[in-house]
């Protein structure tokens, strides 16, 4: 049952300080193919730093990320920007200083600041929190055989727009095909060529949302790949434990086991 | 002891015999290893070990995550984004912690049904199944008081609702909720005493289940043919047993083999299938979640809460009957509490004098059916308390009551078992054949 989603998605209900109707439409959430998907699935270093740089540009102005340190940024199976541009790059926030108590120049030390708008949700763990459970009737199915997780929902946010607009309350909302509702206060936040990628890569919306949703679905799991290495090397070594107990038990009840009389 | 005739251990060497006098601990470990085991346990016997390692490995976890956890509501989801990100290894630590509480329920509910099928509640094993129950109760609330302290969405509105149960006590339950949380609402000091009971709880587990274990040495355990051990002598019994170590220990930590590469490949690739997403959003007193649903392992008792609304008749007749006093929230509690209770007293409903249900011909098809009962309650769980899930809910709890209630003792007197085997040996040796003799 779609209504999942909806549970997923209900802060972003509360925090828009709107109270709709619940189920006002179909949800639609698109799958994309990201290359962290399955038990192999790894980050792209490059696609994650395109997506710092859409949500630096573009995300940030309203969102923050405030359980995200900027050190991580270096770290290996993230974005593994050098050291020195981490530094750069913190160097546009500003932090609380713990011991005077003062605002400085934020350090790589220092965490992604907290959201500008008060209504618009942090989006450190955005990408496990709306992970949902998409699939018929709530089984999860999508999720188990497609992947389809809080990365394809933000894509599907992102793109999902109609270009309808409401007015209620003296609020502005945004039709919007994914979001459980179908309006959505966050007016549509991409368009054709809003950034201007470095490697070239074309900016489109489409590029866009799929690189920021990567780069969210590191934000929120940002172990993900020594993850499944654990889990890759545990499996093997457990499995070949568990030959070798089944060779020691059979062999160990082999005198106590007649032939089976037929 | 009326236990099963076996060999005991003789301190051999004078340290042995020095240490034997002043406390016999490895007489201790020697019969508790070398207990005589019926040879013909099958693989749903496999269970026990999984468990005992569940509950280590829950206790390991937890006490390093306690390293960096911090029980305060403004740090509490911070700290184990922390735990998450910065501590070595913490990641994995606390996914094994969280999927391993999922682990442990699903070995425990097949250990409870493996139980109810084969009758291993029966006489003399009463007090086993009763320990088993309590044991299952403290996991519960250890469970329930676990998933509190990420404080979550999930975290904070559960604690809300389940702890919002005891408010529902007519009368005095306001104040036993308010004692509980330590204050009129779930916060700071909620947190703080569910973290040292969550520490807590899993020593009293730890306690149980030596007292478990105890009782079902004395008693000896049950197997699928529910044909006692021969203990007339010891060369009887050695037909019918084998030592627990090695053949069982190896037995069971082969299976336990298979069921880790599982677990691990769901901590490993899909670590939060199993979670609710909501708990990734930081807990908010103001922003109540559109439809509070616990965790997996909760929800077929979950379901049975819910069922009793005020429009059952069962539940209008006792409100009319207890002149108000009994209303539809607490008559769903007493229903929960209920659904566990039955349980309990399963040893004195069953009233057949047959034990493994392998013998059972109709006792067999109505125990399917609580299984498939089980799972649909589990699903409704899930599912909003709406048509026609609240209507299949009710459905589902007046069964799992009327198999307990009604069906075991009814069917002891009805129903004609068929012929268990004479022996262990025997039914060992239909299975896998004579032990062939030496040649003459």
């Amino acid at each position: 049952m779609l209504r999942k989603i909806a549970i997923a998605a209900v802060s972003v209900l509360a925090l828009s300080g709107a109270a709709f109707a619940a189920g006002g439409g179909e949800q639609h959430i698109e799958d994309v193919d990201f290359s962290f998907e399955g038990p192999f699935g790894k980050y792209d270093e490059h696609q994650l730093q395109r997506g710092l740089q859409v949500y630096t540009e573009v995300c940030s102005a309203c969102h923050g990320m405030k359980f995200v340190p900027i050190r991580s940024l270096s770290d290996e199976g993230g974005p593994h920007l050098p050291e020195d541009q981490v530094r750069a790059y913190a160097k546009q926030f500003t932090a609380i200083d713990r011991d005077t108590g003062e605002e400085r120049e934020a350090t790589p030390n220092d965490f992604f600041p907290k959201s500008a708008l008060e209504n618009a949700p942090d989006l450190s763990l955005m990408a496990k929190a709306r992970a949902g459970f998409h699939g018929p009737y709530g089984s999860g199915i999508n999720q188990f055989f497609k992947g389809i997780g809080g990365a394809e929902y933000i894509y599907s946010i992102l793109t999902g727009y109609t270009g309808h607009e409401i007015e209620q309350v003296g609020t502005t909302f945004y039709e919007n095909t994914a979001f459980p509702g179908g309006l959505i206060a966050m007016n549509p936040p991409l368009s054709d060529g809003q950034v201007e990628y470095a490697d070239g890569h074309e900016a489109t919306v489409h590029h866009m949302a799929e690189d920021v949703s990567a780069f969210l679905m590191w934000a929120a799991e940002p172990k993900m790949m020594a993850r499944k290495q654990v889990g890759f090397v545990g499996v093997l070594f457990l499995g070949l434990l568990t030959v070798l107990l089944y060779l020691t038990n059979k062999r160990i009840w082999a005198p106590h086991k007649g032939k089976k009389q037929a | 002891m009326a236990g099963i005739p076996h060999d005991h251990y003789e301190p051999k060497t004078g340290f042995e015999q020095w240490l034997h006098r002043r406390l016999p601990i490895v007489s201790l470990a020697y019969d508790t290893l070398m207990i005589p085991t019926p040879k013909n346990l099958n693989w749903w016997w496999i269970w026990g070990i999984v468990l005992a390692f569940c509950l280590v490995l829950q206790i390991a976890t937890g006490i390093v995550l306690a390293m960096h956890y911090t029980p305060h509501v403004d740090q509490a989801f911070k700290s184990v984004e922390h735990i998450m990100r910065d501590v070595n290894g913490g990641h994995m630590l606390r996914y094994i912690h969280a999927n391993g509480a999922s682990l442990f329920f699903l070995a425990v509910y097949i250990h409870i049904f493996r139980g109810l099928f084969y009758g291993s509640y029966k006489a003399p094993r009463e007090i086993t199944w009763i320990v088993g129950i309590l044991i299952f109760v403290a996991m519960m609330g250890t469970a329930f008081m676990g998933y509190v302290l990420p404080w979550g969405q999930m975290s904070f509105w559960g604690a809300t609702v389940i702890t919002g149960l005891f408010g529902a006590i007519p009368g005095i339950g306001e104040p036993i909720q308010t004692w509980l949380l330590g204050g009129p609402a779930v916060d700071n000091a909620t947190l703080n005493r569910f973290f040292s009971l969550h520490y807590l709880l899993p020593f009293v587990i730890a306690a149980l289940v030596a007292v478990h274990i105890w009782a079902f040495h004395t008693t000896g355990n049950n197997n699928p043919t529910g044909v006692e051990v021969r203990r007339g002598s010891k060369a009887e019994a050695e037909k019918d047993t084998l030592p627990f170590w090695p053949y069982f220990v190896m037995k069971d930590l082969f299976a336990l083999g298979v069921v880790l590469v599982v677990f691990f490949a769901i901590v490993g690739f899909m670590p939060n299938y199993l979670g609710h997403p909501d708990n990734y959003i930081e807990a908010n007193p103001l922003a109540t979640p559109a439809h509070i649903v616990p965790e997996w392992y909760f929800l077929p008792f979950y379901a049975i809460l819910r069922a009793f609304t005020s429009d059952v008749w069962v539940v209008m007749l006792t409100n009319w009957v207890t002149f108000g006093i009994v209303d539809a929230k607490f008559f769903g509690v007493l229903a929960m509490f209920g659904a566990i209770a039955v349980m309990a007293i399963v040893p004195w409903l069953d009233t057949s004098n047959v034990r493994s249900g392998q013998y059972r011909p109709m006792f067999r098809w109505w125990f399917y059916l609580l299984i498939v009962d089980f799972v649909v309650l589990m699903w409704c769980g899930a599912m909003p308390a709406e048509p026609p899930y609240s209507i299949i809910s009710l459905i589902g709890a007046a069964y799992w009551f009327a198999y307990f209630l009604v069906i075991l003792p009814l069917l002891g007197v009805i129903e004609k078992p068929t012929t268990p085997p004479a022996t262990i040996e025997d039914d060992f040796n239909a299975h896998y054949g004579a032990k062939s003799t030496p040649a003459e």
